[in-house]
């Protein structure tokens, strides 16, 4: 398959992301959503790591992968602190901070 | 063979994302993502990438996944008010699916415009040894020691952050009125000892309400006495 092919389904995963992303008011889900995104970021780079005959894509997907773990991580575990202090777990009513 | 592959995972990839972004209750929107991942780690096997692909099934659908539903069966997935898709609350909710579109479109007309002649090939000649953990590792190890080095800290300080974030703490209802009143109250000396606090020898003139603590409370009180003792 031409490489073309799979920035196109790169694309289209990152902008279902997006879209997740502006849509939904769930932060869990949201966090689901920018997982989306950086999955798609991560087939664009193996797949230009795939063009040029270099694995160097690769390690960037790898590192892009831990910092996704991190990202949930520290977000889960806001959710759950948001959660414990009883507060609703909506993006649309945490808006205390907004200025 | 590797064409009809590919359709049938970006296929399924797509269908994932679509059902993440789609379903109301967010543990099958967790459900909808292991899938998504499974095919996306098809796709990475397609184009030779073998260890990221074997990281992905076992970091993103085993691990991080399991993650999301502990938090997903703890919060309880509340499934949302179903008000049609674009839901009441706010305009973003129109124009959200809108901005997505235009930049499908947008990529697309990037994809198709770019100068980049290979993408429309099956790119580079395969060598023995391309993405295997052999490669990856070498690499790592080398060219990319640093970023490798700074991604295990960066782990570190995640896993730190979590635990701070999400321990049960005490402090964020405002002062315990009652512990400050203790803390404060003066006490005679030659009291406050271990032997008070674990309730062995009651208190050698206290006031008489230190009796009454309650069982769980006493480690506090003890704390609270020896700290009046040695402090004032």
């Amino acid at each position: 398959m031409a490489i073309g092919w799979y920035l196109v389904v790169s694309a289209m995963i990152f902008c279902i992301g997006a879209a997740g992303v502006l849509t939904r008011p769930n932060p869990l889900v949201i966090l689901l959503c920018l997982e989306l995104m950086l999955n798609a970021a991560n087939l664009a780079l193996v797949a230009f790591s795939r063009l040029w005959g270099g694995a160097d894509g690769q390690i960037f997907a790898l590192i892009v992968m831990v910092v996704a773990a991190c990202e949930v991580t520290v977000g889960l575990g806001l959710i759950v602190a948001i959660y414990r202090r009883q507060m609703a777990v909506n993006v649309d009513e945490l808006n205390e901070l907004r200025g | 063979m590797s064409a009809v592959l590919f359709f049938i995972a970006a296929i399924g990839a797509i269908t994932g994302a679509m059902g993440v972004v789609l379903m109301r209750n967010p543990f099958y929107s967790v459900l909808a993502l292991v899938g998504h991942l499974i095919a996306l780690a098809a796709l990475f096997l397609l184009l030779r990438a073998e260890f990221v692909a074997a990281a992905q099934v076992v970091v993103y659908a085993g691990a991080v996944m399991v993650l999301y539903v502990f938090v997903v069966a703890y919060v309880g997935g509340a499934e949302e008010p179903d008000t049609g898709f674009p839901a009441s609350a706010g305009s973003l909710r129109v124009l959200g699916p809108l901005f997505a579109f235009a930049l499908a479109i947008e990529l697309c007309i990037a994809m198709l415009g770019t100068a980049l002649k290979g993408i429309s090939g099956d790119g580079a000649g395969y060598v023995f040894g391309f993405g295997t953990p052999k490669e990856i590792g070498r690499l790592f190890l080398t060219t990319y020691l640093f970023p490798f080095e700074l991604a295990s800290l960066l782990l570190l300080v995640a896993a730190i952050g979590a635990v701070v974030l999400a321990r049960r703490r005490r402090g964020l209802e405002g002062p315990d009125e009652a512990f400050t009143q203790r803390l404060l109250t003066p006490r005679s000396l030659l009291t406050g000892t271990m032997a008070e606090s674990t309730g062995v020898r009651s208190g050698f003139g206290t006031e008489p309400d230190r009796d009454s603590d309650s069982e769980a409370e006493r480690p506090n009180a003890g704390a609270a006495a020896d700290r009046g003792q040695g402090g004032w």
